[in-house]
Order: structure tokens, then C-alpha cells, then sequence
């Protein structure tokens, strides 16, 4: 009998998952925040399911400071795809103009992404939320089970996690209970792109380099992708050949000087390299065992 | 990330990219405790990798330094040491999975701490393992806990095994230690199954023989650490396996579409297989294996797949496809391992819920026949298991299931019990075999059914449970309420504690194993009198859900009406009619419901009576008006 490759482990594993939850769930939702790992979990919910449509919304917590490029790469790709998309913007943060300059990215991602979050879940009544997490990511996440319950008020209580065996997966909540679903627990960053190489998955451009204005602050070199930017005086953009490692609040995201234009380009670039993947996002560095601590606030 | 970086990387990248994606995963498990170096061990086969990155590096060499135990040199334990952290942050210590890469293997290490929860921690990570690498300090040699990791691996199915006999610097690299070590656990391996063993002679410290051949051991020609976890045959199946598929999904985006989605459980399936659907044993044939790629000609162990059948036969979601001439075996009572995992001990006769492959039923376990002492491996009588206690027990279930026992087929023998009230997944099991009653049991076909018996009496049978707190007035209300019924020509029982406890559970104490099983009697008892057409009325503390819902599962649906005698203990304890309180609160009677063992309130009584505020007579008026309405009385 043939053995599996890796690839092909991971890929069965995640179907799996996805289809578990699916079939024991009430309204499951998927989480898409429109970087290269949600569209290698939406490229495994088209293959989970096919020939059906996923049979679940995607839905986008939207803090209105992506980048443009993934604003038309997310509603282009669920117009492709021919899925659902469910776009949810906390309208305190639209009210009171919650954003990174003034107010910080502690206050801007816990009332754009965590509050968001949990405000959509409610609002629409899910039960069951995929997202893209992976344990490699960072420390915090080596221990997190595959199916995460939460609890009413979307607290994750660390002491009362199931244990989870074989591919037996203990999908049962209590009212108001939700549970969120990591399909991509076990993949690796290299797995992500070795994938994305052999499926041909399409992902936003900005993770290919190009010249792009951009500002070099405290040493991150940060794009100016609109006018809402403010510009220190004297500060001008120059444009550099760049590209993002990982994508998320344009003004959060820092962005490194490449070359690398093809998908086998940055794949070489990355596995050359040998700083971690979450440094370039600013919501790590606040305070050490942040990433903790939004966890159990009910950041995804 | 993990990966280790080689010239091709930056000469051809589509060569190395071929490369990569070709590469087969293997899943072990690492068992030792701190003291043996299992966190050095990890930590250096991730650094020596390439896998670390320059500012988790940097972070290293600061935490070395700082908190180090090798006077400034790197630690690798602090790598994935992170338990100080989260003792801190309050979070549980358990199964912690790491990912590192070479040229030809992707793995996946399980990485379980050494002390505490150990059998719990331990099971759940060797569940997914196909490999374990088992430490032993080479100062200390094979230890009971060498032997207890050893049996929990065997029992999980693990077939191969790594001996690092690590430290090896301490004793000189000593060829006499090694070997003496080796000899040790062979012999004590043999008699637990185990066979496939390597063993490698290492200093995880050092980094000898780890990732690169040692010059230390110029006697040991075997393979490097590294060397044998990429060689080591990750097939656990054989092509002999029988297709088995359990069934997670029914595909029907149209009424032209109709596929059974899962993930394969054992051998391998091409369309035109003529395949059973199980339980129930339907014949059909293949007739397309479907992926979003393209339709398959062949699909095997461990790829989830979607296929249609050439029959329109029943499939839902449970149920197992598997190929027609070796079908697995149907049954509804096993003998098997449990593993139990919950703060609250297991319960003979509680109702739980089983989950195998994709088929969830409920179940009871019977009285343990023993537990297993982990480090001696004696058996033990026992009559509950506790936390991390692992015995063999019967497991009966409401609805019969196909199986393969756990050593042929871990996906189709492995199950996980989940509480029916906090939904906590409280153990683990492994089937061995089908209890042969399962099979010789048949019902006696009875003539005089049921609903003959409540013809002839005219009267709708049902149970009327009454439950509450000692001295709640239970037993003072069901008996106005049998009264009540009696005069309107109803015929009735009253089961009550005082004509139980004397006769039928008079072998009974009041542990919670006893009342669990008291209840279960009283259950069977009242739902046999229903069947011969009586209106039962049965008065006890019951004071847990679950056996409750025993009771409530024993007759059919609308035969059952939970009345909740709801009175404050404050009241309960002042009125003390048999001063039974009194001699709990001098600590006279141990497991006195209220006082030091709970009362779980129902949640959805039929009948919710405030016994504080209203007379009994009262109490039993809302009873009866409550069997009016429901139809039960005219």
C-alpha cells in the first residue's frame, strides 16, 4: 500500500476536522482574515466538502486599516469561490474612530479584532468558529487542543481543556458555549507554503515584493497604503522594493526589503532567513506573554 | 517553522521543493521526566534542525544565561521548557506538540511533562504516535517509571521503540553501562510485547549521537538518533488491512449527488469493491471515489475521500463502510481498557456517552473486574476508577456498534466517554473483544405486550419521580399522590427508600458508586412495573442528573415526570424528621446529600414544587393537575 506524504496527512487531518465539526455543529462559521493561511483553510473547506459549497459562511472581522490589496483580494476571492462572506466592523470602533495612531495597538486590536470577534459571534448566533491558527506559531499555542471551547462571555479557560485522542474529537458545548476549530494545528509555516506551491493557491500580492511607498519607524519599515497615515515632520516615503512576511493592520505590519517576486522566490528567501514569522506583527512585542493573555480575553 | 536549510535551497529551489513535498511523517512520543533530559533532548534535536529561529535564538541566550542550568552555555531545555511560565499563568500542564524537519521526514513530537497527570498526559499523546523514544538516565538504568511509560505505550499500540539510554557522558560513555542497560529492558520488553527496540546510546547535552555520529562510542555502530527516526518504517497498516471508512458526512449539494464524506480507517478501496454499510449491513458496491482533483482510482489508509455508492442504499452519519468480505463485528457489549481522565471518579451503572469513529451512543461501564497498577503492573480490585487509573471493565451500550478490537484497528476499537451533563470528555478505552452475551442474549418474545397490560387496566403507565434533599417532603407528597390516584381507581406502586434499601439494594451503601447503582435498580425496577401497565411512583434523594436520566431513558418518551421537590436546605435541616442532619453535621454519617456530598438540581423538572411555601397537600394537587393535563389521568 502506498504511504501518504506529509502534504497529504495534513491536508486528509484537516478535512477531517473541518467535516467533523460540520456534521456536529449548529452554526459553524470559518474566520478569515484573508492572509496565506486562511486561504490554505478555505482551499481545504472547497476540497472538505466538494462537490457541495462549504455549508458555512466565511466571516471577516474588519478593523477598516487592511491593506487595500487584501480588501480586494477577500471580495474577489469569495466572489470566485462562490461562498458567503459576512464582513463585521465593531461599530463602537466606526463610532468613536478607534485607530492605531492615537489610541495604540493594544486598544486598537482588542476593540477592533477581540471585542469584533466576540460581538459577531454573538450577533450572529455561531457556535462553532473555524480559524487558522498553528500550534508552531508561537510558545502559547503548542498546547492549544484542535476544538477550543469557550465559554458564554468567549473566555478560554486553560484548566479546563479536553484532552483529545486518536481523531476523536469531543465537539459537545453547553448552551452558550461556543467552540472554536483549528484545522491547521499541526502544520508548520513551511508546510503552509509548501502547500500553496503544490495547490497553486492564490494569496494576496502584497506577500510578493514590489516597490511600495513606505516610512522606516523604530526600525520597521512600515507601507503608507492611504492618507489617513500621518507623516512626522519631515518624514517623506520612499519607495522600496518590498514585501510582507505576514499581513495584517497596514500600520501594524511591518514589511522587509526583498526581492523576491515568485512564489518559489519567497519560499527560498524564507527558508534562508531565520527570524520567526510573528515578528513582524507589533501586537506580539506590547508585553512579553501577550499572546497569552489575549487568549484568554478571547482573541483568536 | 522547522526546517533545516542544504545547498540546493539556494542553487535549485524547485529541486528542494520536489523534494520536500514528497516527504512522509512520522508522530512519536517522547517519555522520561525532566530529570532524564527529555527537555534537552527535544530542544537539541529542534536546534540541531536549523529550526530555531535567530530571535527565539537570541531569547535563548538570554534565558541561558539567566535562568540556565549550564553555567552560560545554551539550555536547551529552555526551549520548550516553558512549565515555570505556566505554573505562573495558571494553565494546564499537559501534551504540548512540537514540529521539526529533515531532508526526508516531517515530524511530530508529542511532549508530555514527567510528573504530574502523567497517565492521562502520556495516553492522549501516544494516541496519535506510531514511534516512542524512551529516556532512561544511564546513571540510574531501567526504572519503575521506565516500566510504567513502557506499558502505557504498549497498551496505546505503539510498536516501535526507542531506548535513549542518555547522559552517556556521566558514566565515561561506558560500552559495558550501555549494554548492561540495554539487556535490562529488553528482557522486561519482551514480556509486554514490546519487540521493535532500538537502542541508542546518547548525551542529549552534548549532542552525541543525537544528530551527528559520536567519536565518544567508537563501539556503537548503530544509526544516529536522527538517522533511525527518519529510516524507521512509518506504515503502521499493511496492505492486508480490510477497508473500513467511518462515515462523517452525507454529501448531497442536488438531488443528482449523493456521497458519503470520511477519512479511512484501515486497508485501501477502488471503485467496483463491494462494500457493507454497518450496522444495519447493507450491500452495495463502489462506484466513485470523488475529490475536488478528481476522481480517484484507488484510495487508502488515513485520506479523507467522498464516495458514492451503486446502490441507493440508507448511509448516514455513524455508520461504517467496510469492505464486504471482512466486515467488522456488530455488538453492543465489550470487554475493554479504560483510561479514566475526570476529577470526578467513574461511576458502575452511570449513563455516559461513547464516541467511536464517527458513531456516538450511550453507555454504561459495569464494576471494574480490576485495575491495573501502572508501576508494578498488578492487578488490583477495584470498585470505581479514579483519576489516572486505568482498568478493564465491561461497557455495555444502548445500541449495538461496528468494531475492530483497538490492537488490529486504533480507529475503529479506540473511544472516548463524554459526560451527558458537563460534556467534559472523562476517559479513554480500548475495545479488545465483544462480550459473547451480546450475542446469546434474545429477547423473549412476550405476548401479553406492554400495552395489553394498560388496556386491561385502563390507564396510561408512566413513572413519577420525585427527587429532592432529605427531609424535602417527598415522600409525604407521593404518598397524598398515590392516595389521590388510588381513589380514582388508578393502580399505582410506590417505591420508596424504606422499601428498597430493606430488600433489594440492601447490599448498598451510600458511596456514590452505591447510589449510582441503588438508583439503576430502582430505575429497572420502576420500569418493569410500567410495563405491566402501572403508574409508579418513586420517592428518592437521587441527587445525580445523570442517573436521573437513567431512569428517564429506561421508559419511552412522555412516561416520565420528574417532580422536583425543591426546599431550601436551611428548611430541610430545621424540620430533620429522622435527625439524619443532626448526625451528618457531627460527622455520624459520612455522604450526606447536602451537607458533604452534592445535590444536582434538575434542571427541567415537569413538576417544579416550592415545598417551602406550599402545604404537601398543595404540592400533590400540582402533581395532579400537572397528570391531567399531560394526559395521564382523565
Amino acid at each position: 500500500m502506498r504511504t501518504l506524504t506529509h502534504l497529504e496527512h495534513l491536508e486528509a487531518e484537516s478535512i477531517h476536522i473541518l467535516r467533523e465539526a460540520v456534521a456536529e455543529s449548529d452554526r459553524p462559521v470559518m474566520l478569515y482574515s484573508v492572509g496565506k493561511d486562511s486561504s490554505v483553510m478555505l482551499h481545504l473547506a472547497m476540497k472538505a466538502f466538494y462537490p457541495s459549497k462549504p455549508p458555512f459562511p466565511l466571516l471577516h472581522v474588519d478593523t477598516t486599516w487592511k491593506f487595500r490589496a487584501m480588501y480586494e483580494f477577500r471580495d474577489r476571492t469569495a466572489h470566485d469561490l462562490g461562498v458567503d462572506l459576512l464582513v463585521h466592523q465593531n461599530p463602537e470602533c466606526v463610532e468613536r474612530g478607534i485607530n492605531p495612531f492615537s489610541h495604540g495597538s493594544a486598544v486598537h486590536t482588542d476593540m477592533w479584532k477581540t471585542e469584533g470577534l466576540k460581538q459577531a459571534l454573538d450577533l450572529y448566533g455561531f457556535d462553532t468558529a473555524f480559524g487558522g491558527a498553528r500550534r508552531d506559531e508561537e510558545r502559547s499555542r503548542a498546547k492549544e487542543r484542535v476544538f477550543s471551547i469557550r465559554s458564554p462571555q468567549h473566555r478560554w479557560d486553560p484548566k479546563q481543556q479536553r484532552p483529545e485522542l486518536w481523531n476523536l474529537y469531543n465537539v459537545r458545548h453547553n448552551q452558550g458555549e461556543t467552540l472554536r476549530v483549528f484545522p491547521l494545528s499541526n502544520w508548520t509555516e513551511l508546510d503552509v507554503w509548501l502547500y500553496i506551491h503544490r495547490e497553486q493557491i492564490p494569496i494576496v500580492p502584497l506577500y510578493f515584493a514590489a516597490a511600495r511607498p513606505v516610512v522606516e519607524r523604530d526600525g520597521t519599515l512600515i507601507m503608507v497604503d492611504d492618507d489617513r497615515m500621518p507623516l512626522a515632520p519631515g518624514e517623506v516615503p520612499e519607495r522600496r522594493s518590498v514585501r510582507f512576511r505576514t499581513l495584517g493592520c497596514y500600520p501594524l505590519t511591518g514589511a522587509i526589503d526583498s526581492e523576491a517576486d515568485t512564489l518559489t522566490g519567497i519560499i527560498q528567501e524564507m527558508l534562508l532567513t531565520t527570524s520567526s514569522e510573528r515578528q513582524g506583527r507589533i501586537i506580539d512585542h506590547d508585553s512579553s506573554g501577550s499572546m497569552e493573555k489575549k487568549k484568554v480575553e478571547g482573541y483568536f | 517553522m522547522a526546517h533545516a536549510v542544504d545547498e540546493t535551497l539556494a542553487t535549485d529551489i524547485e529541486a528542494y521543493l520536489t523534494r520536500h513535498e514528497r516527504k512522509t511523517m512520522l508522530r512519536f512520543i517522547t517519555c522520561g521526566s525532566v530529570d532524564d533530559g527529555k527537555s534537552t533532548l527535544i530542544g537539541r534535536l529542534l536546534y540541531d534542525s536549523k529550526l530555531v529561529f535567530e530571535d527565539h535564538l537570541a531569547s535563548l541566550e538570554a534565558d541561558s544565561k539567566k535562568v540556565g542550568t549550564q553555567g552560560g552555555d545554551l539550555d536547551f531545555a529552555l526551549l520548550v521548557d516553558g512549565l515555570a511560565a505556566e505554573r505562573e499563568q495558571g494553565i494546564t500542564i499537559d501534551v504540548a506538540y512540537r514540529f521539526f524537519s529533515t531532508d526526508g521526514r516531517k515530524f511530530v513530537v508529542a511532549d508530555t511533562p514527567g510528573h504530574e497527570q502523567y497517565t492521562r498526559n502520556m495516553v492522549t499523546g501516544a494516541s496519535t504516535a506510531s514511534l516512542a523514544v524512551i529516556l532512561v538516565d544511564a546513571r540510574k538504568g531501567v526504572l519503575t517509571q521506565t516500566r510504567r511509560h513502557s506499558f502505557l505505550v504498549s497498551l496505546l499500540g505503539i510498536r516501535h521503540i526507542v531506548l535513549a539510554v542518555n547522559k552517556l557522558d556521566l558514566v565515561g560513555f561506558s560500552q559495558s553501562v550501555f549494554e548492561g542497560i540495554e539487556a535490562d529492558y529488553r528482557a522486561f520488553a519482551a514480556e509486554i510485547g514490546l519487540h521493535d527496540i532500538a537502542a541508542i546510546p546518547l548525551s542529549a547535552l552534548r549532542g552525541d549521537n543525537v544528530t551527528t555520529p559520536s567519536a565518544n562510542t567508537p563501539w556503537y555502530g548503530g544509526p544516529t538518533l536522527i538517522e533511525h527516526l527518519e529510516t524507521v518504517p512509518v506504515d503502521e497498516a499493511s496492505g492486508a488491512d480490510a477497508f473500513r471508512m467511518p462515515v462523517q458526512w452525507v454529501n448531497r449539494p442536488d438531488l443528482d449527488f449523493r456521497g458519503v464524506s470520511g477519512q479511512i480507517a484501515g486497508g485501501s478501496v477502488r471503485p467496483g469493491d463491494p462494500v457493507k454499510v454497518l450496522p444495519a449491513g447493507r450491500s452495495s458496491t463502489v462506484a466513485r471515489l470523488v475529490t475536488a482533483d478528481g476522481d480517484l482510482d484507488e484510495a487508502v489508509q488515513g485520506q479523507s475521500v467522498t464516495v458514492t455508492l451503486a446502490d441507493d442504499v440508507d448511509v448516514s452519519r455513524g455508520d461504517v463502510l467496510a469492505a464486504a468480505a471482512a466486515a467488522p463485528s456488530v455488538a453492543d457489549q465489550f470487554e475493554a481498557h479504560v483510561v479514566w481522565m475526570s476529577d470526578h471518579e467513574m461511576l458502575p451503572g452511570r449513563p455516559y456517552l461513547l464516541k467511536l469513529g464517527t458513531r456516538t451512543v450511550g453507555a454504561t461501564l459495569a464494576q471494574p473486574k480490576y485495575k491495573v497498577n501502572v508501576n508494578t503492573l498488578e492487578h488490583v480490585a477495584a470498585k470505581v476508577l479514579t483519576l489516572n487509573e486505568i482498568g478493564v471493565c465491561n461497557v455495555n451500550l444502548d445500541r449495538p456498534v461496528p468494531f475492530d478490537p483497538y490492537r488490529d484497528n486504533r480507529e475503529m476499537g479506540g473511544f472516548i466517554l463524554i459526560d451527558r451533563f458537563t460534556n467534559a470528555t472523562v476517559a479513554a478505552g480500548l475495545l479488545h473483544f465483544a462480550l459473547r452475551r451480546s450475542d446469546n442474549v434474545h429477547w423473549q418474545a412476550i405476548e401479553v405486550h406492554k400495552g395489553a397490560h394498560a388496556e386491561l387496566k385502563g390507564q396510561r403507565p408512566c413513572v413519577i419521580w420525585f427527587t429532592g434533599l432529605s427531609g424535602a417532603g417527598k415522600s409525604t407528597i407521593a404518598n397524598i399522590v398515590e392516595r389521590k390516584l388510588h381513589e380514582r381507581g388508578r393502580h399505582t406502586y410506590l417505591l420508596d427508600g424504606d422499601n428498597v434499601r430493606h430488600g433489594l439494594s440492601r447490599d448498598l451503601g451510600f458511596t456514590d458508586a452505591d447510589r449510582v447503582e441503588n438508583i439503576r435498580r430502582v430505575a429497572e425496577v420502576a420500569g418493569l412495573m410500567v410495563d405491566a401497565g402501572l403508574i409508579v411512583l418513586a420517592s428518592f434523594i437521587s441527587p445525580f442528573r445523570a442517573e436521573r436520566q437513567l431512569a428517564r431513558d429506561r421508559v419511552e418518551d412522555g412516561e416520565f415526570v420528574e417532580v422536583y421537590v425543591d426546599t431550601p436546605l436551611a428548611v430541610a435541616e430545621a424540620r430533620d424528621p429522622k435527625g439524619l442532619y443532626g448526625k451528618a453535621r457531627r460527622g455520624e454519617l459520612v455522604n450526606f446529600t447536602g451537607i458533604d456530598s452534592p445535590y444536582e438540581e434538575p434542571e427541567d423538572p415537569e413538576v417544579h414544587v416550592d415545598a417551602a411555601r406550599l402545604s404537601a397537600e398543595e404540592a400533590a394537587d400540582r402533581v395532579i393537575e400537572h397528570l391531567r393535563r399531560s394526559g395521564v389521568i382523565g
